[in-house]
């Protein structure tokens, strides 16, 4: 009876995130972030023309949304002749794919306390109970790994959409962001490594629950306090993995007309933009997780809010308001990341192909391997 | 049997049967061939080894259909010629049917033509400095500059009354005198056109990216430029202070004071620099010639040229006989021929005309400045990454009307 209860709860969390988080803020920024605040930037009004049956508003664009979604699906689907029709048609699912599965290992929140949650030395303890893992998909010990693991597959949907589309500019841009892709992994990776040996962990929950200490008891030990170049780092690599501007060389539009997607119409050309949303929205949640404090609220703890390391919360607060308020937390910290994503989207023209490569070999990985022998260093005489 | 079908085009099959590169066919259609060109280019994985520049896609034959219209008639032709700034084109054309007629304009006319041309030089200036930004992935510094471009539209639409059909100038005059708030609505535009250039300045001139994709791309000496037959900001860019408004002035452009901005590298970052300091010359101008404007016709007074005033025409039997035999036989211009070149927004612009003493041209050729510069193209590009190929062909700025005429 346990497993049956355990698997519906798994399952009703797949669906809560992928389908209630990922998908409607992957989807969504497609329209707010990429037209509607592309047209404030502009000067522009943006989408205002579509709206819903009845309601006779534009409501900031989404009707659009709505309409594009639906138009996407009465679109002829078209494969060209000499392409490859197996590996056209399965490539959108091969990018789609891991976009969703890396959602397994973000927290939205810390396990649920069965008990009475309270504080110890900047952590959160449960009396009378267990900590439930209720607020993420899966509470991976290897979490980070598994992200790295799964970001990397990620690499074959483009791959294989440009190679099976048979058009040259797809396969330039199946090069180009397979190129990309792999270069910038290592940069990935490595500008990790000294917020690991910091936190000492790779789960991404107790990375966030190391980030609630303080130092000198007032400033919360986040990521990017304690390792303020990996994060930059971290974001121009991760905006790199995904394809973002001013790294969206493979689907460069002025002189690869659409890079790897050149080829794909109707759905699938949806699901492959749409996937590469939810990817965008994927850099925001792990960016806030590991450097921006996750599902943390500075100096709110199980019980409330401590200012000092008291035995008594200052301002003490219902769980289930500390809940909310840490997912909340977590959602808008996501959202600033996304929306600096997209400012530098419509601010900064696009690289050319080898100055990217150049920036991610030649500069991002030696500063990368600085911060981290530093970091090993720093670690090392303080600890 | 069906490959045998297939067009020829000019195109070195040399390179088809190596293993070694790739032929990329880029264009006619094509989202940075703007103007419908197409690039047959040979890819050693992404640097060109060989570009092969093809035009021809939007030809229409101008040059035919000037010889079967009267002089006056000509006008709407060079409209569509450089469609970003028709009015100079106009103004080329009407200077050189003048020197065939060995008439002078009165000064005013002088005066306007060199207002709405640097406005025209304005808005293709814009265009192209824009349109760079937005091939490079920076749009919103694209919208800024066409929102620029169309207060400069919307002041020419005021004076002529259309935005880019403007058929405004005719042989010895204008269609019509600046309206009378055109000082007023120049000053109101001025300070926008100030404020926006310094912002593209600010957004591109320092930008990391920005100068990592033009500097050292798309090169080109000065010598070659010259051989080639590069004019305009093109060639000003390699350091050669050649300006036809400087050099053979014509208009009031003799009575301004304007510096002509020479770059150094031939590179597409100083074709932008040119480009970005001629827009602020370009307001100089307008701003010293609006305010020397002096008063009087705009048209030559001359029956056998200009077309009488409509009252007249119904009210006087000579006015109507002028108007009928104008608009029937065209203005009779004497035998002879003419080379007449003013400076375009890419270059020389230049009409040769050859004139049999009738009302219509016998024979009208067309010196675009955008065809030398894409006869060179292959120069500045071979050797570059395909990705260079696209601010190279931005900062040349073709413009497909002028070029395949």
């Amino acid at each position: 009876m346990d497993l049956v209860w355990e698997l519906l709860i798994i399952l009703l969390k797949i669906v809560v995130v992928v389908l209630l988080f990922a998908f409607p803020i992957g989807s969504l920024m497609t329209l707010l972030g990429d037209r509607k605040q592309s047209s404030l930037i502009q000067n522009r009004i943006g989408p205002n023309r579509a709206r819903l049956p009845g309601i006779n508003h534009p409501l900031v664009g989404i009707p659009h949304f709505l309409a594009d979604g639906l138009k996407m699906i009465f679109k002829e689907d078209i494969i060209p002749r000499q392409a490859n029709r197996f590996w056209h048609t399965l490539a959108p699912a091969i990018s789609l794919f891991p976009a969703i599965a890396l959602w397994a290992v973000i927290p939205f929140s810390d396990h649920y306390c069965t008990g009475t949650a309270t504080m110890v030395d900047y952590r959160d303890v449960c009396v009378d109970g267990a900590f439930y893992n209720l607020f993420s998909i899966s509470n991976l010990e290897a979490g980070l790994l598994y992200v790295f693991a799964i970001s990397a597959v990620s690499v074959y949907g483009a791959a294989i959409a440009g190679w099976a589309s048979n058009s040259k500019f797809s396969l330039l841009g199946g090069l180009r962001s397979s190129a990309q892709m792999i270069s910038y992994e290592v940069t990935m990776g490595l500008s990790l490594a000294g917020i690991l040996i910091i936190y000492g962990t790779l789960n991404l929950n107790e990375m966030v629950v190391v980030q609630g200490q303080l130092l000198w008891d007032w400033l919360p030990m986040w990521g990017i306090v304690v390792q303020p170049l990996a994060f930059f780092l971290f974001l121009a690599a991760m905006m790199a993995e995904t394809k973002r501007a001013p790294f969206d060389v493979p689907e460069g539009e002025s002189e690869i007309v659409a890079g790897y997607f050149t080829e794909f119409s109707s759905m699938k050309f949806a699901v492959i933009q749409l996937s590469e949303y939810v990817a965008t929205v994927f850099v925001g949640s792990l960016v806030s997780t590991v450097f921006l404090g996750g599902w943390q609220v500075p100096w709110l703890y199980g019980d409330g809010f401590y200012f000092g390391n008291t035995d008594e919360p200052s301002i003490p607060l219902p769980y289930w308001l500390v809940i909310v308020l840490r997912v909340g937390s977590f959602s808008i910290k996501t959202l600033f990341i996304l929306w600096l994503q997209f400012m530098l989207r419509w601010t900064l023209p696009r690289f050319r192909y080898d100055q990217i490569m150049t920036l991610g070999w030649k500069i991002l990985l030696p500063l990368s391997l600085a911060n981290l022998v530093i970091t090993a260093f720093v670690v090392l005489v303080l600890l | 049997m069906k490959d045998n079908l297939s067009p020829l085009s000019p195109i070195d099959f040399d390179h088809m049967s190596s293993e070694d590169v790739m032929v990329l066919n880029m264009g006619p259609s094509h989202p940075a061939m703007h103007g419908t060109v197409r690039m047959v280019l040979t890819l050693d994985g992404e640097t060109v080894v060989k570009c092969d520049a093809e035009i021809g896609y939007l030809h229409r034959g101008f040059e035919k259909q000037c010889e079967n219209a009267t002089w006056t008639q000509v006008f709407p032709y060079t409209d569509r010629l450089n469609y970003v700034s028709p009015l100079l084109n106009n103004f080329g054309y009407a200077l050189a049917v003048e020197k065939l007629l060995e008439i002078e304009v009165p000064d005013r006319c002088n005066y306007v033509r060199t207002i709405l041309g640097e406005v025209s030089r304005l808005s293709d200036h814009f265009t192209c400095v824009g349109a760079g930004a937005l091939e490079l992935g920076a749009m919103s510094a694209f919208l800024y500059a066409i929102e620029a471009r169309e207060l400069l539209w919307d002041l020419v639409e005021e004076v002529t009354g259309a935005r880019l059909t403007v058929t405004y100038a005719r042989v010895g005059g204008l269609k019509d005198d600046l309206t009378e708030d055109f000082p007023e609505r120049w000053a109101a535009v001025e300070p926008r056109l100030h404020s926006t250039i310094d912002r593209l300045d600010r957004m591109m001139t320092k930008n990391r990216v920005f100068m990592d994709r033009m500097q050292g791309t798309g090169v080109i000496s000065p010598e070659d430029a010259i051989n080639y037959g590069f004019t305009g900001p093109v060639l000003r860019s390699t350091g050669v202070a050649y300006d036809v408004r400087k050099d053979h002035p014509y208009f009031a452009y003799d009575r301004v004071d304007f510096d002509v901005p020479v770059g150094t590298t031939g590179d597409n970052f100083d074709r932008y620099l040119v480009r970005v300091e001629e827009m602020r010359q370009s307001i100089r101008i307008i701003n010293q010639a609006l305010r020397d404007l002096p008063d009087g016709p705009v048209s030559v007074d001359d029956p056998r040229i200009m077309l009488p005033e409509k009252e007249a025409v119904y009210n006087t039997i000579e006015s109507m006989i002028a108007h009928f035999k104008i608009i029937f036989e065209g203005v009779q211009v004497p035998a002879g021929e003419v080379y007449s070149f003013t400076e375009a927004g890419n270059g020389e612009l230049g009409f040769y005309i050859v004139s049999n003493g009738t009302g219509k041209p016998w024979k009208l050729r067309v010196r675009p400045p955008c065809l030398y510069l894409m006869g060179g193209i292959d120069r500045m590009v071979e050797g570059g990454m395909v990705a260079d190929i696209i601010p190279t062909f931005d900062t040349i700025n073709m413009i497909g009307g002028e070029i395949d005429r």
